[in-house]
């Protein structure tokens, strides 16, 4: 941040580049996944959304409020952490569940350490790991899609990753349109493939993590002999490493500590995938890396021409 | 007298809990209070030993060299815990194996040894042990709290009765480790808001940090600060 205050030498040129303008770009970006979440999920999904973006941005007003700072909601920045924990989420959870992962994900990551550009970890990874370590029975319990539009009561199924681990194969026009078990924004590659497109388009993300993140799951995934192409379209590869590890506070700024950050991440899901008891690991991946940036910031800092080597003491 | 007795032993519950604002015995206190009852049985087994020891160690504070004080303070306090530690297995069985390890560690619990340090080693008999009951019944209490709120939304009971059985379903991240640091966080700063002393920057400051005569960051070399 201390680079982006120095003052040059005239003529400067301004990006028009705000908070809001870039939050209202990923929501957008977010559209596509939202919209195939409520096709394949139903109604249930879009009451999922419109609960945790309303919780996250009424939770922001008050604890602004109470802790008598100016108000951020205008930037949007509620909205987007609302809605990428929606997405992060079953489609049969209780409504006042993903209430309580939204105080975790606003007032205990996001305000507690200062608001945005301060939390140290993604709030809305935290508030998923949190949900999943707290109700480990409703937080995998996936329901099959289109069946809301069949039946009334709802019928579960697994996600591909553990069907996969039970001998089961998903084809991959399924898992790449959306048609299986899972999250309610993570099945969908097609349409999160949609919206990173338009994110590094509209230059507001940086393809290195998205890149380094995917092609590490599938390179691994193919030296460790898995199906790599599975592993990148299951399970939430796609929506972790475009909307969640890109996050600008939680992730590092320079090129190389980006390509650091995503080669870690993708190294810890394959791991945790492989030989861990747990089906998937994007999002403890993330959150373990985002617990490194700092360190990975010291080692990959830009050093100022002209600076004597001796000095560079790492 | 009698008021400077009381103040000996209020000062423990609430002005100098050792667990809220001393943060000592914070390893018993993050481990058992996933119930309320386990609160309670540390407390009440680590109180009996800080009067105990607090006694002793203020009847022997001539005798006791100062140069070996620490290794014969721990041992006055093992002797009492070993003694604690056969009572509950011979009446409360149940404690014990709830407690577990935790139990003999009382050994090692830094209020009790911080106590002899600070307060039994320069004070007589009667004051050192009303230190001690004050100091044993703020840890009980903190922990008691602790266990309560941990129990009540970790598990939905309080004291192992049902209680939000019919419409909440148990947060289970409360029982676990991150929730009990949670809770302990949470509980640390509300004790420090109600009493009003929150730091000022200059309490924070490099000049008033214990670790500022060995810090490099002070003594003006390259490096991060240690303390």
């Amino acid at each position: 941040m201390e680079n982006m205050l120095t003052v040059s030498s005239s003529p400067h040129l301004s990006s028009g580049a705000t908070t809001r303008k870039i939050m209202l770009d990923v929501i957008i970006a977010l559209v596509p996944a939202s919209v195939a979440a409520v096709i394949f999920f139903g109604w249930k999904s879009l009451m999922l959304i419109a609960v945790c973006i309303a919780s996250c941005t009424a939770l922001e007003y008050i604890c602004r409020k109470v802790m008598k700072r100016k108000n951020t909601v205008g930037d949007l920045s509620a909205v987007v952490t609302g809605l990428l924990l929606a997405l992060n989420l079953p489609s049969g959870l209780n409504p006042l569940i993903a209430v309580f992962g939204c105080v975790v994900a606003i007032v205990v990551v996001k305000q507690m350490f200062g608001g945005i550009g301060n939390n140290f970890v993604n709030p809305a990874i935290t508030a998923r790991i949190v949900l999943l370590v707290s109700f480990p029975v409703q937080m995998t319990t996936w329901e099959k899609p289109f069946e809301w539009l069949k039946t009334a009561d709802s019928v579960t199924g697994a996600t591909p990753l553990a069907l996969m681990s039970q001998g089961t194969s998903t084809g991959y026009m399924d898992l790449f349109l959306g048609n299986t078990g899972g999250c309610i924004g993570e099945t969908c590659a097609l349409a999160l493939l949609l919206g990173g497109i338009y994110l590094v388009a509209r230059k507001v993300i940086s393809p290195i993590i998205p890149l380094c993140f995917i092609g590490t799951v599938f390179v691994l995934s193919f030296l460790l002999g898995g199906d790599p192409l599975f592993h990148i379209l299951s399970g939430g590869v796609m929506l972790g490493a475009i909307f969640m590890a890109t996050d600008y506070t939680t992730s590092p700024m320079n090129p190389a500590g980006k390509v650091i950050f995503g080669i870690g991440c993708a190294v810890i899901t394959v791991l945790i995938r492989f030989y861990a008891n747990l089906p998937e690991g994007v999002s403890f991946s993330i959150i373990l890396m985002n617990i490194l940036v700092p360190h990975i910031e010291n080692l990959t800092r830009t050093k100022p021409f002209g600076k004597e080597k001796k000095n560079e003491k790492a | 007298m009698q008021k400077s007795l009381f103040k000996e032993f209020s000062k423990g519950i609430i002005k100098e809990n050792p667990v809220l604002c001393l943060v000592l015995g914070t390893c018993p206190t993050l481990a058992v209070t996933t119930q309320a009852s386990n609160a309670i049985g540390m407390g009440v087994a680590a109180t009996v030993v800080l009067i105990c020891s607090n006694a002793a160690i203020s009847l022997l504070r001539k005798v006791i060299p100062d140069k070996v004080r620490i290794p014969a303070y721990i041992t006055i306090i093992a002797g009492f815990v070993t003694m604690v530690q056969m009572l509950v297995k011979a009446f409360a069985p149940a404690i014990d194996e709830s407690l577990g390890i935790y139990l003999p560690l009382i050994v090692v619990n830094c209020i009790i040894l911080g106590r002899a340090e600070m307060f039994a080693s320069k004070n007589s008999v009667i004051p050192s042990m009303v230190d001690g009951l004050g100091m044993g019944v703020g840890f009980t209490a903190a922990m008691l709290l602790m266990g309560s709120i941990r129990e009540l939304l970790g598990s939905g009971t309080f004291f192992g009765l049902p209680v939000t059985s019919g419409f909440m379903d148990p947060i289970l991240i409360f029982i676990l480790p991150p929730g009990g640091f949670f809770v302990f966080g949470m509980l640390v700063a509300l004790s420090s808001k109600l009493s009003g002393k929150q730091k000022t920057a200059e309490d924070i400051s490099c000049a008033k940090c214990p670790m500022n005569k060995t810090c490099s960051k002070v003594n003006g070399e390259e490096g991060e600060c240690n303390g």
